[in-house]
């Protein structure tokens, strides 16, 4: 378990998101309209939608392929749908954002 | 200790039957199923819309993966079972696989019959029961030509509908007299084969069919009065026979199905059966719901209880798009029988009940299925009608002298009466549903209870029924909110953005009492339309209220990719455009080029990050964005009119280009295509475009509230004028008209039916002060639009959309 800084709050448009490419794969980092901030797998549970794309509102995601909700706190599908995101713990250190990894790899040249 | 349970076949009975199971005695068995298809369990009875286009294999999966894991469910899939050995309680299947068991389902369906007339192992002979059948019909399909259905039973009539669907010719060869002629008596049969005509499906009655022709693949067939009708596929459709092999050889008592009791246990009772391959008081049925009936009391006696099934009655509906049709019982005639028949042939309308001793026995409704299910009750119950003979047929509204508030009549339902029929769901389940799970919307009472999800023939009772169990929490009468968010529709909120002044989403979601913090995907791209629609010099767009598409100016595409589209003025373009093209497509090596249906080229699959790039190159070119993704003004087609073709009476290329040009960028309710043929030969297609012109000698011919997707519907004729001139004043007129009134994603054509043609022609072609209005305004708001979205962002604006935040994780682990 790492803490990677990723960059500023500032970066990231309000209920908007912005992607990290990591080892383990895009993630995405969503900024709610209250300044808080959630990351995730840029991979909707459905077809793989980038969520990242999605429309933010309260503490979810729309899912810009079919629409599916994605709770920005648990990952989950909301309402009758079925599925789950792995989610990842961000943290905001006075604006800064440090994002928890648990694998680390050496880039390949 | 739990005890081993082994199912033989997945389809839609045991589904269910472990449905009921797992929640009566979760944990009680260790399950494993054998299925012969390589797949989970899905809606058999949904194949028809899979086939006709209208859904996908994924809307129509009942149990995905995850249900499985979740219940503990070990599934073999692709495992044919081969032999069961009664003495040591183990099933065998053809690949080997094994299993022992404490208690067996033998639910292996039934399977089709086939005629073994000559050329019947032709490729091309096909049958329709599961999804491989189904994906063979689409591949032969793709090419075209004609199929020729054999039956014109429920499952040959809606194979031949969706293989209309799919674009082929089809007919149907049918042995008696009448179609489905033991679902419905002569006149419904007639009126059903009307309507199949209208669609285009021929269908041939009393035809047998002698041999299907060909040497390697299907060719056609001969009947056997010596007609041969040529074709590339045959589908079977005649007929189902219980698969009862297995249990015939493991010496289980047979007859037409699998001998089964009250309890669905065969003669061996650690076996039982159930499905269509079952008997049960010498019944095998073939639709669901009696299956669903008889799964519930399985579930019953595995969970310990001592449920009983009592055989069921069953009723037949349709599953073709646009045709309603109930069909419940016997309606042969007989001395001792009397019938009350109702016909209405303006309205298409046919109504039948059949009375035997004042009960009704049988009941055939085709055009007006309202009554279906309340009939269909009465005759279950076996109900005394006397009382009400004369107005019975008017339905269960008309019961109890005055007219009867109908929602005392579906209050009156018994807690088992049928709701919807193609999924199985009772007045029961939907009403414990609402409750238990707080719905408060159609919506969500479909999604968790099935009701009213399949062919929607049964919406009306579900409204009903929600506001029976809401009461003033649901109001079906009122207008539709906009979404959870709000409970003002979207004409109320679009009134109150201008009576208030109201030019922020933030304003609106404050002033009108919004109940989330900041509204959800589908009011903010609408609230954002309004608002930009209303105030154009004063809005700031909010790109983040926009969908993907609108927010970076591009198509995503299923893999995440985009797909870019530049304008191409009235289709015409230019060999420096195309070498421009070119030059784009090797540099950024775009892996498709595409024409597409509006007269331009898409190039496909081009990854987020070099859209600004690409856009670059174009933009020198002169190109702009062809807005193939906005909820705006698309295309305007053309064709070559006056300029070259022998048949041109006008311009039409250039007035389509003067078009484009004039109203490019601007931004309406929901998608705008418009185009402009040159004479009434119409090659430019304009009479299904959302606004289309046809070029006359005497002028300009306005068209309008066309469709050509989901929907295909002809124009509506505005009006005519005579110059050039004022056929863009009046199209203008018209357009800002509908971005004025428009409900977000409302195409042109619900709109214009929502207000009336005549009112919209009244305003655009005879009150020139309206016109004149209109044209202004839509003028005045051009001048913020016509923006180029990708020249904006080649020089920087939204930057941050096109790059990830950081490439991070892999550096730091080398420290
Ligand atoms: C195109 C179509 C449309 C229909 N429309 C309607 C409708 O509108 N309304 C309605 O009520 N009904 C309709 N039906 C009928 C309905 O689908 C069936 O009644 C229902 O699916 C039967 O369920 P079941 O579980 O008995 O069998 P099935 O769903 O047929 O499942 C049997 C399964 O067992 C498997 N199997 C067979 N033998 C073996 C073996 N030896 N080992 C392992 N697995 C085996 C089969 O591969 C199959 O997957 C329709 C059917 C079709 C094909
Ligand atoms: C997410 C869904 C959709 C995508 C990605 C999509 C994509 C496209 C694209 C890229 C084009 C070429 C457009 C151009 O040149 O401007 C097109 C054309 C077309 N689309 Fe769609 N489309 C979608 C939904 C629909 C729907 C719902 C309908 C019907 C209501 C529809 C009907 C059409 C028609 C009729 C054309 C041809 C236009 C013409 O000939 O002028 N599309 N589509
Ligand atoms: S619509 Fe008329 S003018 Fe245009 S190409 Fe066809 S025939 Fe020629
Ligand atoms: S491009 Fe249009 S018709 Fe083709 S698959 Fe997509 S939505 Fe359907
Ligand atoms: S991929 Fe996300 S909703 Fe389909």
């Amino acid at each position: 378990m790492t803490w990677v800084t990723i960059g500023r709050l500032e970066d990231i448009p309000l209920r908007g998101a912005r992607c990290v490419d990591t080892p383990e794969g895009r993630i995405a980092v969503f900024r709610t309209a209250d300044n808080q901030v959630f990351a995730m797998e840029d991979s909707c549970p459905h077809k793989r939608g980038p969520l990242s794309q999605g429309i933010v509102h309260g503490t979810s995601v729309t899912c810009p392929l079919h629409n599916w909700v994605i709770s920005l706190e648990s990952g989950s599908a909301q309402g009758a749908d079925v599925g789950q995101v792995r989610t990842m713990a961000v943290r905001n250190d006075n604006g800064a954002l440090l994002l928890e990894l648990t694998e680390l790899r050496v880039a390949a040249e | 200790m739990t005890e081993k349970l082994v199912i033989i076949g997945n389809g839609m009975a045991p589904g269910r039957m472990l449905d009921e199971l797992f929640e009566k005695a979760p944990g009680a068995y260790d399950v494993t199923i054998f299925n012969a298809e390589p797949r989970v369990n899905y809606d058999r009875i949904m194949l028809s819309p899979v086939l006709s286009g209208e859904k996908s294999y994924d809307d129509i999966i009942i149990h995905d993966e995850a249900w499985y894991e979740r219940n503990g469910v070990t599934l073999l899939k692709g495992a044919r079972v081969t032999e069961i050995d009664r003495e040591s309680r183990t099933v065998t299947a053809a690949d080997g696989r094994t299993a022992s068991y404490d208690k067996l389902v033998i639910a292996t369906g039934s399977s089709p019959i086939i005629i073994p007339v000559p050329g019947h192992q032709l490729p091309g002979v096909l049958a329709y029961r599961d999804l491989d059948d189904v994906e063979r019909m689409l591949e032969i399909a793709r090419n075209g030509g004609r199929a020729i259905v054999i039956g014109g039973g429920l499952l040959g009539l809606e194979a031949a509908y969706g293989l209309k669907r799919q674009g082929m010719e089809v007919t149907v060869i049918h042995l008696m007299p009448t179609i489905m002629e033991r679902q419905l008596d002569p006149p419904a049969a007639y009126m059903l084969k009307k309507a199949l005509g209208d669609r285009g499906i021929d269908i041939i009655t009393k035809a047998n069919t002698k041999a299907i022709l060909g040497t390697d693949k299907v060719e056609g067939i001969e009947l056997d009065d010596g007609r041969i009708i040529p074709g590339e596929m045959v589908v079977m459709a005649v007929g189902i026979r219980p698969n009862a092999t297995l249990a015939r050889a493991a010496g289980l008592t047979v007859n037409r199905g699998i001998v089964v009791d009250d309890g669905m246990a065969t003669s061996d009772p650690n076996i039982y059966s159930l499905g269509e391959c079952a008997e049960h008081r010498g019944v095998c049925y073939g639709l669901v719901a009696p299956l669903y009936e008889s799964a519930r009391a399985l579930a019953d006696r595995l969970a310990g209880g001592s449920a009983e099934y009592q055989g069921s009655v069953t009723n037949t509906k349709l599953k073709v798009t646009g045709i309603n049709l109930f069909s419940a019982g016997d309606f042969a005639e007989a001395p001792d029988r009397e019938e009350i028949v109702l016909r209405d042939a303006a309205a298409g309308v046919y109504k039948r009940l059949v009375l035997k001793d004042n009960r009704i026995v049988g009941t055939v409704l085709y055009g007006d299925t309202a009554d279906g299910s309340w009939f269909f009750d009465l005759m279950k119950k076996g109900s005394d009608v006397s009382a009400m003979r004369d107005t019975l047929i008017f339905g269960q509204s008309f019961q109890g002298g005055a007219p009867l508030d109908p929602m005392a009549a579906v209050a009156a339902l018994p807690d088992d009466a049928e709701i919807c029929g193609c999924n199985g769901v009772c007045k029961g389940k939907i009403t414990s549903t609402i409750t238990a799970k707080g719905l408060t919307t159609l919506n969500e009472v479909r999604a968790h209870t099935k009701a009213s999800a399949s062919c929607g023939n049964c919406t009306g009772l579900v409204e009903q029924l929600m506001k029976l169990t809401l009461g003033d929490r649901y109001n079906p009468a009122a207008v539709t909110p906009m979404c959870d968010c709000t409970d003002l529709g979207h004409d109320d909120v679009r009134r109150l953005i201008i009576a208030k002044g109201l030019k922020t989403i933030p304003a609106v979601m404050q002033e009108l009492e919004w109940k989330t913090s900041c509204g959800c995907a589908k009011c903010r791209p609408a609230l954002n339309y309004y608002l930009v629609c209303d105030w154009p010099d004063e809005y700031a767009d909010d790109y983040q209220s926009r969908f993907i598409n609108e927010r970076v100016h591009a198509n995503i595409q299923k893999d995440g990719t985009y797909s870019v589209v530049p304008r191409m003025w009235g289709g015409v373009t230019s060999a420096a455009e195309l070498r421009a093209i070119a030059d784009v497509v090797d540099k950024f090596e775009v892996p498709m080029v595409k024409v597409t249906g509006g007269q331009r080229i898409d190039l496909l699959g081009i990854q987020k990050e070099d859209l600004p790039a690409v856009w670059a190159d174009l933009g020198k070119a002169g190109f702009v964005s062809g807005q193939a993704y906005a909820k705006g003004l698309r295309t305007v087609k053309t064709c070559v009119g006056s300029d070259w073709c022998r048949f041109g009476t006008q311009d039409s290329t250039g007035l389509g280009i003067r078009l484009e040009k004039f109203m490019w960028g601007s931004w309406t309710p929901a998608k705008l295509k418009l185009a402009v043929s040159g004479c009434p030969r119409n090659c430019a297609e304009a009479t299904c475009k959302d606004i289309g012109v046809i070029c006359v000698d005497s002028g300009f011919e306005i068209h309008f509230a066309g469709a050509a997707g989901l929907e295909i519907k002809g124009t509506e004729v505005l009006g005519q004028v005579k110059t050039e001139d004022e056929a863009l004043e009046y199209i203008v007129a018209l357009t800002q008209m509908y971005r004025e009134q428009g409900r977000y994603l409302e195409r042109i054509y619900k709109w214009a039916k929502r207000v009336g043609l005549d009112e919209i022609r009244r305003q655009i072609m005879d009150d020139a002060e309206k016109r004149k209005g209109y044209f202004d305004r839509f003028v005045f708001s051009q001048k913020f639009a016509q923006v180029d979205p990708w020249s904006e962002r080649v020089s920087g604006k939204d930057k941050h959309e096109f790059k990830p935040l950081v490439v991070t994780g892999f550096s730091e682990a080398a420290e």
